[in-house]
């Protein structure tokens, strides 16, 4: 629904033409557009007219560089101030007192109790030992929701019968952490609503009650403008020292996050881009912007493909595709790799290449059946198979066809799909590489 | 329970604090000056930021200043009921939506993403038929999040709701088709499927849902005859790609808007309305079970400018 900022400045430098000098005209012209983006990312107004009075400042009368063309230099200024306004990146801080005690508070629905899971997990795979505690005493069953979860994890969860108040189990649950060797106890409060005073006061009070390092607000990625009112009536009354943002996995743009670093300086600590316990990652500033203006993450993906890929693997790889010995079990094995690095539509985005597809009308080749045929066909044959697939014949090709629910024609397909991979892997072994790669790179987006 | 007063204006209480926010001001905007290019920039922010979005927020503004000047009018006050019609029409009007009835037995399902309060919308929204003398039977087809079976078996229990459910885990498909038989055996008049929040950028979640249709339509093949959309007032413009996405899959029929007694506007409604065609047809208004009405586009826009 959203075209990628880049494109729309983009596309009015194209109507305005080269120039060597940026003149007002032409950088309030592509402000109006970059207004509008940010406005559509639900960053909030204010922080809105703000960014755009600074940007436009900065790309006023700018000599144009040699290197860069006036849309690739507005968008860097916008890249840069976009930024700067989501600040460093900032650590949990679990020093002082033990065990160190991490506060999670927000609107109800804003995904507190998944995020106190993620958080023990990820705590612990740092070398803590983390306790959850539920204090959501209203919400029917979220207590039960917690103790599912710290089962899953094995990390322990806090909690009291029916009727027990709130800072009554946080208290007697440091006390337990201390006596237990936790170093660090997670308190999963229940959502209230900004404005409503009685609940408000009761988180403050269990805040004032219990030394805490760490009050971080739980926030929805996909909160409109309201979200600085909600972090500054939270922060007002805690206050906060962090902003986990969550349901990042969805696509949207996070607005929201710019907004609520921009007003209050608060920190965004953490993003949450998953259903999985281990989807919890640290926040970068950058990441968030390319995101923001539909530039993609390539940082990411490549985090996420060293993350999953084993190297000495990756090294075994390279030398088969060097020696064309590349075979359909390689093949599936890749595959594998690919399918561990997450969704495609996930990666597609991290590349910045959600708009470019839309555009060409490949949206629906993020269909994930694809892969799961041609893993299922590989499946199907017998291991002699996968490395002559030449000995493929019609009755071989009509049982594997049948083993993995697909036609013979699909078999083929695979088939036809392979023998192109080979002939494309023999030419680029055989010299042609830097051509193609020089090739490859102009068709990447221009960032 | 759900008194008169509610029922005639059941968003005067919620929607107070966005009144004494935004719109607020733009009555006292709207009373105090006269028309010029100040008042249109200033509207404009007011409507972005009720979440209107930045398009039918400039839409508004075209149309109002058309009108401006074809009737002559001079004064800003003139603009606020001008500007109440507008809004109205984007809502479709004053006519309300009603629920889908079929007999014997109307099956409802509630999806969104995750967060949005769909387990307590299910709940009242059984409480509201109930107390339209209706029974109720619930599907607890959310077999993903923990604990999500239970807190639908509270609610089942507060309201005297059978609750139909497996062990956790257990295919959605298959606890819907179970209570959809149960409840046609208790001749039950509506059966409401709960469903796992879930994000509508997940392509195999989302055939999760047409897969849990087809699974109902086996036992009913007009199934679903309600597919209601909860989103959450405070979510921003994202809500309009959660609707339109969750209507490709499985044909939302009309939307639930919760969280109303936050300070959030619901703004993003009118672009649903406009673009998508999508009606609004109950909105929650607060933590109690009663807090739950049908839209009334009227009394929407209406509480929106209105002061006590």
């Amino acid at each position: 629904m959203f075209e990628t900022l880049t494109d729309r400045l983009q596309g009015i430098f194209e109507k305005i033409g080269r120039k060597g000098k940026l003149t007002e005209a032409d950088v309030q012209e592509a402000m109006k557009e970059v207004r509008r983006a940010l406005l559509e990312a639900d960053v909030n107004f204010k922080v809105v007219k703000d960014f755009v009075a600074k940007v436009t400042e900065r790309a006023v009368g700018v000599e144009v560089l040699q290197s860069l063309r006036p849309d690739q230099q507005v968008i860097k200024i916008v890249n840069e101030q976009l930024i700067e306004m989501l600040g460093e990146q900032a650590h949990l801080d679990l020093g002082g007192a033990s065990p160190a005690v991490i506060m999670l508070v927000g609107l109800q629905g804003s995904g507190k109790t998944t995020t106190a899971a993620k958080l023990g997990y990820f705590l612990r795979k740092r070398g803590q030992s983390p306790l959850m505690v539920a204090a959501d005493v209203y919400r029917p069953a979220a207590i039960d929701q917690l103790v599912t979860l710290g089962k899953q994890l094995s990390i322990p969860v806090y909690h009291e019968p029916l009727g027990a108040k709130p800072l009554a189990i946080c208290q007697n649950a440091i006390r337990q952490a201390r006596q237990g060797g936790n170093s660090v106890a997670i308190l999963d409060t229940a959502g209230r609503l900004h404005i409503d005073d009685a609940m408000m006061d009761e988180v403050a009070a269990i805040r004032m009650a219990l030394q805490i390092s760490e009050v971080l607000l739980v926030a929805d990625a996909m909160t409109g403008q309201e979200s600085v009112r909600v972090a500054e009536e939270f922060n007002a009354r805690l206050p906060l020292s962090g902003l986990i943002l969550t349901k990042m996995d969805g696509d949207a743009k996070g607005g929201a996050a710019l907004s609520i670093r921009a007003v209050t300086n608060i920190p965004i600590k953490f993003i949450s881009t998953g259903e999985k316990t281990d989807a919890l990652e640290p926040f970068y500033p950058d990441r968030l912007a390319n995101r923001i203006l539909g530039m993609g993450d390539i940082l990411t993906l490549i985090e996420k493909a060293e993350e999953t890929m084993d190297r000495s693997q990756a090294e075994a790889m390279e030398k088969k595709l060097r020696t064309n010995s590349f075979t359909l079990e390689d093949f599936l094995a890749q595959l594998q790799q690919i399918k561990k690095m997450g969704p495609l539509s996930q990666l597609v985005e991290m590349m910045g290449m959600r708009g470019a597809l839309k555009a060409s009308g490949m949206e629906g080749d993020l269909d994930e059946r694809p892969l799961k045929q041609i893993e299922a066909i590989i499946n199907s044959m017998t291991p002699r198979e996968r490395r002559n697939p030449e000995i493929l014949n019609a009755s071989r090709k009509r049982r594997i066809a049948k083993g993995s629910g697909t036609q013979v024609q699909d078999v083929n397909q695979l088939l036809n799909q392979f023998r192109e991979m080979q002939n494309m892997m023999k030419q680029l072994t055989s010299g042609r590489m830097g051509k193609m790669l020089a090739k490859g790179m102009g068709l990447m987006p221009r960032r | 329970m759900f008194d008169r007063i509610r029922r005639l204006n059941p968003f005067r209480d919620s929607l107070r604090k966005t009144r004494e926010g935004v719109f607020a001001r733009v009555t006292s905007l709207l009373t105090q000056q006269i028309i010029d290019d100040a008042l249109w920039e200033e509207l404009e922010e007011l409507l972005i930021r009720a979440d209107i979005g930045v398009d039918i927020s400039v839409d508004i503004i075209q149309a109002l200043q058309t009108r401006v000047a074809r009737d002559k009018l001079t004064q800003a006050r003139e603009v606020e009921s001008a500007l109440r019609e507008e809004l109205l029409a984007l809502l479709g009007g004053s006519q309300t939506t009603g629920l889908a009835h079929h007999d014997p037995m109307t099956s409802i399902m509630v999806v969104g993403v995750n967060g949005v309060g769909k387990t307590t919308s299910i709940a009242k929204l059984a409480k509201y038929l109930q107390s339209q003398g209706h029974s109720v039977i619930i599907a607890a087809a959310d077999t993903f999040r923990a604990a999500a079976v239970e807190q639908l078996a509270i609610w089942g229990d507060r309201l005297g709701v059978p609750v139909i459910s497996q062990s956790s885990s257990a295919d959605p498909g298959a606890v819907v088709y179970d209570a959809m038989q149960a409840g046609l055996a208790r001749h039950t008049d509506y059966v409401i499927a709960d469903t796992a929040g879930r994000l509508h950028t997940k392509f195999n979640l989302m055939e999760e849902l047409k897969k849990i249709q087809r699974v109902a339509r086996k036992v009913d093949p007009t199934a679903m005859h309600e597919v209601l959309l909860v989103l959450d007032a405070t979510s921003g413009q994202n809500a309009l790609e959660q609707t339109r996405v969750f209507g490709e899959a499985v044909g939302v029929t009309g939307v639930v808007l919760t969280k109303l007694d936050g300070t959030a506007k619901g703004g993003v409604a009118f672009a649903i309305r406009r673009r998508l065609d999508v009606p609004i047809k109950f909105v929650g208004t607060g933590e109690k079970v009663t807090d739950f009405a049908e839209f009334d586009a009227e009394a929407f826009v209406g509480a929106l400018f209105n002061s006590e």
